[in-house]
């Protein structure tokens, strides 16, 4: 217990040191304003205390309080609130990632089965497997023909990979013993794979679909940014625009948070299905 | 005029869009004779270039006579006819495609400020994210029309970079309203000559801004392709890479020049206006295939951009127009920044002032000359090879063509091609001449 307490002292001793650097980094600078003309000042919008670089501290709290008091706003189709940005992204994310693991778990189950579709699939999956997702993007716009759909296909085929592998190389090694037994026993194929294989398969599949759901909410932001219209990655294209770097960090705290949220859906989940050997 | 009522008066009406009348009905009154008069001035603009001449002619015949002279050379009764039909909209809900920059502003100010609406349709605008993604778009049939490249429409109906779709340019979006941004660094550097090495920026390769650039720094005897280097950069990307030092300038839109003096990262070198007063930038462009399906949402669609450079062109409406169209939902950008744009007043990073009322300019005409222009500078450049059937191609495209041909059916004498000398640098360019022209210069790469 004593060795939490210090963890956590520790942890907020750096924060401080991270903010205190920040506010270090973010004081205002003196201008030359006053040997400027006045009206040359005026239209630099000098006359007026402007964000110009690193915001400050102050600045950076009223971003985050401004974005998180109201999150579902609406002022049109290019402007909405964080929350609804965030439930874009998150919904390209599910639909990506839930079509990739309909497609790798039965695929990745026979490839762990059999030994002869490993091989015959495997150069494939070798050299489509390091492809950086965001160069599909092109190649998905022409022959897909809708950008919506175009980005959760990127989701989708990075997706796809770790679920394949970890459910092949899970199902490969589940223990000789326990399908002998299955066998002794008389059982069939499909009562082996959900009596037996699924379960003691089952963390290591977890663990692909968690490493999968951590590449696909980094690509989203990436993908986004390309296709625009949307979704976190495109508020943060759309204040890059406006150069507002306070807004920027926002979504970057933002993005960092929810993919932590749901690394942690996925550790939960992944220990709710390990059993102790 | 409800812009001078007292706005606590109980009695007073302030239900104009413009602020300039009195009611709604009189507000929309006058758009329809603004759009008209636009027509029409751009018809006597191209007639008489100078003043002086206009007057003359006017006083020698009356006004009358000439507005029927003028009449019987050029269909404006069939242009009006064409902006006032109202058949019913085959669609009401449009989208169109954007990218934050004031180039757009006609077609994005019609939203805030209601032109769409009079016109019965419910328009959402897109801001996308780069010219690439936008001719994509276009082509998937994601968006019902879009802002556009002057040169884009031409481009894609040819099949040059893309596959070909056949585009029509309704009209001009604007003219003028770009510049040449150079790092603050460099504000010894004003002669081109100096720029061996560079690295420039330009939004599209099939855009103004890159044949200029291409133009400005050939005539200065450096060859584009191998003195210095052009890199296609979203508009909005430019003022970020400028300041990582990841490019020497760029020729951008507006209001990324802008942007660039007010977040102290760059100088204005000069406008664009300064190399070709009067060019072209941004088109308002549709699929021909979605003319033909929807003729009456088109003519509507056309009306209201029109209607809208119409209110943009008088300088004394620029600033209600920037503050229409500064919110994030549009351009998100600073209102000072948006104001220096379009007043043409401004801060050219450098320490001075400079007023320069046409900085900016919206005249909707998509003139032939103009086309040809721009399909000479591609074939200069290497973009469309082979001989190039200038004429066809642009009256395929500009729709201003579609008018001329009418009026050789009708049997009535076409006047030339856009009467007002296109002069780039000094150079006066002959539209009947395209192939003499693209030869005459030293620097090409064809």
């Amino acid at each position: 217990m004593r060795e939490r307490a210090k963890s956590w002292v520790l942890s907020l001793l750096l924060l401080a040191a991270i903010l205190f650097a920040w506010h270090l980094a973010s004081l205002p600078k003196a201008g030359p304003t006053a040997a400027m003309d006045p009206e040359y000042a005026k239209l630099m919008g000098l006359d007026k205390p402007k964000s110009d670089g690193m915001p400050s501290l102050a600045t950076m709290g009223t971003t985050i309080w401004k974005h998180v008091s109201n999150p579902f706003y609406d002022a049109g189709s290019n402007d909405k609130g964080i929350g609804i940005q965030l439930g874009y992204s998150l919904g390209r994310v599910a639909l990506g990632f839930f079509l990739a693991a309909l497609v790798a778990v039965p695929l990745g189950f026979a490839i762990g089965l059999s030994p002869l579709v490993h091989r015959a699939l495997n150069p494939f999956i070798q050299v489509l497997k390091p492809i950086s997702p965001l160069a599909w993007m092109p190649l998905a716009l022409y022959t897909i023909k809708d950008s919506a759909t175009s980005s959760i296909f990127v989701i989708f085929i990075c997706s796809v990979w770790p679920m394949l592998i970890n459910t092949a190389h899970g199902v490969a090694s589940v223990r000789r013993e326990w399908l002998n037994v299955a066998r002794t026993l008389e059982a069939g194929t499909f009562r082996t794979c959900f009596e037996v294989i699924l379960p003691a398969a089952a963390p290591v599949i977890l663990t692909g679909a968690r490493i999968s759901m951590g590449i696909a909410w980094l690509v989203i932001v990436a993908a986004e940014m390309l296709v625009g219209n949307l979704g976190v990655g495109y508020f943060v294209w759309n204040e890059w625009n406006n150069l507002s770097l306070a807004n920027v960090i926002f979504a970057i705290l933002v993005i960092g948070v929810v993919g932590m949220i749901l690394d942690l859906l996925f550790g939960a989940l992944q220990k709710a299905v390990t059993y102790v050997e | 005029m409800s812009l001078f009522d007292n706005p606590y008066d109980s009695e007073s009406r302030l239900s104009c869009a413009c602020g300039r009348h009195a009611s709604k009905a009189a507000h929309e009154a006058d758009a329809e004779v603004l759009s008209n008069q636009a027509l029409e001035t751009a018809v006597l603009k191209a007639l008489f270039p100078r003043d002086g001449e206009r007057r003359k002619f006017l006083r020698a015949v009356g006004a009358n006579a000439a507005m029927g002279a003028i009449a019987s050379l050029f269909p404006l009764g069939a242009l009006q006819a064409m902006a006032q039909e109202k058949g019913k909209l085959e669609k009401k809900d449009v989208k169109i495609g954007f990218i934050p920059i004031t180039c757009a502003t006609p077609l994005i100010m019609s939203l805030p400020l209601g032109f769409y609406e009079k016109q019965g349709l419910n328009v959402s605008l897109v801001k996308t994210a780069g010219w690439a993604l936008i001719r994509d778009k276009v082509q998937n049939k994601e968006y019902d029309a879009s802002h556009l490249l002057a040169p884009m429409p031409l481009a894609m109906s040819m099949g040059a970079g893309s596959n070909a779709v056949p585009m029509n340019v309704a009209t001009i979006q604007n003219s003028n309203g770009q510049a040449i941004t150079l790092a603050l660094k460099h504000k010894d550097k004003r002669d081109p000559k100096q720029w061996k090495g560079f690295k420039f920026a330009v939004p599209f390769e099939y855009s103004m801004h890159n044949f200029l650039l291409r133009y400005y720094v050939a005539e200065a005897g450096l060859d584009p392709d191998k003195d210095i280097q052009i890199r296609v950069v979203p508009p909005p990307e430019m003022v970020a890479n400028l300041r990582a030092d990841n490019l020497d300038g760029y020729l951008g839109p507006d209001p990324f020049n802008q942007r660039a003096v007010y977040d102290n990262i760059g100088f204005i070198h000069i406008l664009t206006k300064e190399i070709w007063d009067g060019h072209p930038c941004c088109s308002f462009g549709v699929r021909t295939e979605w003319v033909k399906e929807n003729p009456n949402t088109f003519a509507a669609m056309y009306r209201a951009v029109l209607n809208a450079a119409a209110m943009a062109a008088g300088p004394e409406n620029r600033a209600t127009i920037a503050n229409a169209i500064a919110p994030a939902n549009y351009l998100n950008q600073p209102v000072p920044v948006l104001e220096q744009v379009l007043t043409g007043k401004y801060a050219d990073g450098l320490g001075g002032v400079k007023n320069v009322p046409n900085r900016i300019e919206f005249d909707p005409v998509p003139w032939n000359a103009l086309g040809v222009w721009i399909l000479t500078q591609m074939k200069r450049w290497g973009y469309i090879k082979g001989d190039v059937n200038y004429k066809s191609i642009v009256e395929q495209v500009y729709l201003m063509t579609d008018a001329k041909k009418r009026m050789k059916e009708e049997g009535i004498a076409a006047p030339a091609d856009m009467p007002k000398k296109i002069i780039v640098m000094g150079k006066v360019f002959d539209a009947s001449k395209p192939d003499a022209y693209v030869a005459s210069f030293a620097i090409k790469k064809a």
